[in-house]
């Protein structure tokens, strides 16, 4: 009876750990939202910050200056919460990427997505083709060539039924050819053109909006509950076909269905933020290497520790050369890696 | 009494490569059922079009008396619970998870403390409970297949496939393995089919031998039947011994030229 009452109590450890980091995560999200808020060239306080921010949200209950309540809803608080948006995105797609094809190195970036993203971007500023007009020109072409990469590699592995490993090789295969086109744009591009396909492939949140925001976080809206819901299917894809086919999940169904989801949140990302890698890669595992690898605690928590490093390195990114801001791209891996490699070394199971 | 799986004429192919060949036989619950025969003689195949990720060609597989092609995934994953060859290699999860994945066909989102006490009762039958929280992957090859077994109980289906569950044991942990699954179908009277290299340890455990050869049935029935000089000459082309003065038939392998050097070891292939 003893060890009945260890064993349940083992396992709810484990779930309370899970809560805790969750809650930790969300703490921290909030709070480091607050302080993101306040970066800039006008001078406001967290206390101010929060306060226009709720003055915003709540015009009669609470009262803040015109001007703070313009900095941040006009410039400040869409950037900030693009960034959350996009890490969370890149974060989720990264994990169900890596578990449904089985492979640690499974990110929108080895499979080629973010590649193909930038051969869109870049057909659309050298040659000026594309499929819509105007501002969404570059975004437009991004989109639309990160899910073609994603149906090319998903239509060959249906077509052959090819396996996950398969799948991690053509992806990686594609990301060269993409990566060929796009240095040949550079090569015939002027030095304009150049430059602003190397400065879109940086990947920021520079040329964010709330419409873009809205645009992005409706899709996450629309996906991250439904994969969440399926996380059970998830586990057992995580363990291998044979083994999900054995506990009843509809192995094939399940895969495309996820595999797009995860692909069009990619997509719908880097196409206003152009390259930004790691992120997808890496939270993922070091969420894993805290609470496991249980997708039902795993999706959402990778999600916030993806965009918890996200508004983090934009937050570096705005500040550290002030009133330069660095592309963010360029920081997560630079603020991310060591934090990667602390935790690979320190980690329990080593 | 109807068999609790029958599978009736089922035929397979490969794209036009016939890999199974009118195969019928019944599995009944109690009984160990092992499926022997030589590398890519169908064992795995046949295994897995009986609990439906293949479709044969021709033929059925009629689980409770329906066939399985009318039944939902999640249906047959309640009354057929499959332990794939080197399950478990890339776990991350814990132990107790792992096991709690067995009860997916039953599950929406939510786990309940039903669940939560089926996987202890699971885990405490296989003598689990000490690694519950430990990683899968850093368990014991013997250990690993007792939380997949445990898995393919708290499944709670009246037939578990395993495909090659002993293979990288040592000789204990096989007879471990084998011992846990021959309980289970004495005790709880659950179908227990075992594809098997090792034809020792099949006529040891198994109360039934299926023999086939290049996807068809050789033989069929008791091991003390089925395991035979002939047998092991026609279908695995060597020639052996086998013992009949032990609890179980035992059979050895003999070198090439012994029986013509009567029983000797060959000094050498001259």
């Amino acid at each position: 009876m003893e060890q009945y009452i260890s064993l349940y109590e083992g396992y709810a450890r484990l779930k309370r750990t899970r809560a805790a980091f969750i809650l930790a995560l969300t703490f921290g999200l909030v709070l480091l939202i607050g302080i993101a808020v306040t970066l800039g060239s006008a001078d406001l306080g967290i206390g101010e910050s929060y306060l226009a921010i709720l003055a915003g949200l709540f015009p009669g209950t609470f009262s803040a200056p015109d001007l703070a309540i313009t900095i941040v809803w006009d410039y400040r608080l869409h950037r900030v919460l693009f960034a959350v948006c996009a890490g969370f995105g890149l974060a989720v797609a990264g994990s169900v990427m890596q578990g449904i094809l089985r492979n640690p190195l499974a990110s929108p970036f080895t499979l080629g997505i973010a590649s193909a993203a930038a051969t869109g971007a870049s057909i659309a500023i050298v040659l000026g083709a594309g499929v819509a007009g105007g501002e969404y020109l570059i975004i437009g072409n991004a989109f639309l060539f990160a899910l073609l990469a994603a149906f090319g590699i998903y239509g060959m592995a249906r077509y052959r039924g090819i396996g996950s490993e398969t799948m991690v090789l053509a992806g990686i295969a594609l990301m060269y050819l993409f990566s060929a086109v796009t240095s040949l744009l550079q090569y015939v591009g002027s030095s304009e053109q150049l430059q602003a396909v190397v400065f879109w492939m940086f990947g920021s949140v520079d040329k964010s909006t709330w419409p873009k925001l809205g645009i992005v976080a409706l899709v996450l809206a629309c996906t991250v509950p439904y994969l969440i819901y399926r996380a059970w299917d998830l586990n057992a894809l995580a363990e291998g076909d044979e083994v999900a086919a054995g506990l009843g999940v509809p192995v094939e169904r399940s895969m495309t269905v996820m595999m797009l989801i995860a692909s069009l949140i990619t997509a719908v990302i880097i196409c206003f933020t152009g390259t930004i890698g790691f992120i997808g890669l890496v939270a993922p595992h070091i969420t894993r290497m805290v609470i496991g690898s249980d997708f039902r605690t795993l999706l959402p928590a990778s999600g916030l520790t993806g965009a918890l490093l996200l508004l983090a390195a934009d937050s570096i990114a705005r500040s550290i050369l002030a009133p330069q801001v660095i592309p963010v791209g360029i920081v997560t891996a630079f603020l991310g890696v060591p934090f990667f490699i602390y935790l690979f070394l320190h980690r329990r199971d080593a | 009494m109807m068999p609790l799986i029958s599978i009736e004429d089922l035929s397979f192919a490969y794209r036009d490569r016939e890999v199974l060949h009118e195969i019928t036989f019944p599995v009944e619950g109690g009984e160990v059922l092992g499926l022997v025969g030589p590398n890519g003689c169908g064992k795995t195949t046949l295994i897995r079009c009986i609990n439906g990720m293949l479709s044969p060609r021709r033929g059925r597989v009629v689980l409770d008396g329906r066939d399985i092609r009318n039944m939902h995934r999640r249906e047959v994953a309640r009354a057929v619970a499959y332990v794939p060859q080197s399950a478990g290699n890339r776990t991350t999860a814990t132990v107790f998870e792992t096991v709690l994945m067995g009860r997916r066909p039953y599950l929406n989102w939510k786990v309940s403390p039903t669940d939560e006490e089926k996987v202890v009762e699971a885990l405490t039958l296989l003598d689990l409970e000490e690694l519950a929280l430990r990683r899968v992957a850093e368990l014991s090859g013997g250990e690993r297949q007792r939380v997949m077994i445990a898995r393919a109980l708290v499944q709670e289906t009246g037939a578990i496939f395993l495909d090659e569950p002993t293979s990288n044991l040592d000789v204990c942990h096989q007879m471990g393995v084998m011992e846990i699954l021959r309980d289970l179908a004495d005790k709880k009277g659950l179908a227990i089919v075992i594809a098997l290299h090792d034809l020792n340890l099949a006529a040891t455990y198994c109360h039934r031998l299926l023999v086939l050869e290049g996807g068809s049935i050789y033989s069929y029935g008791a091991p003390a039947e089925v395991l035979t000089e002939d047998m092991l000459r026609s279908v695995y082309g060597i020639e052996a011994v086998v013992k009949r003065d032990m609890p179980a038939p035992y059979i050895v392998p003999l070198r090439r030229g012994c029986l013509e050097s009567g029983l000797k070891p060959a000094r050498s292939s001259q």
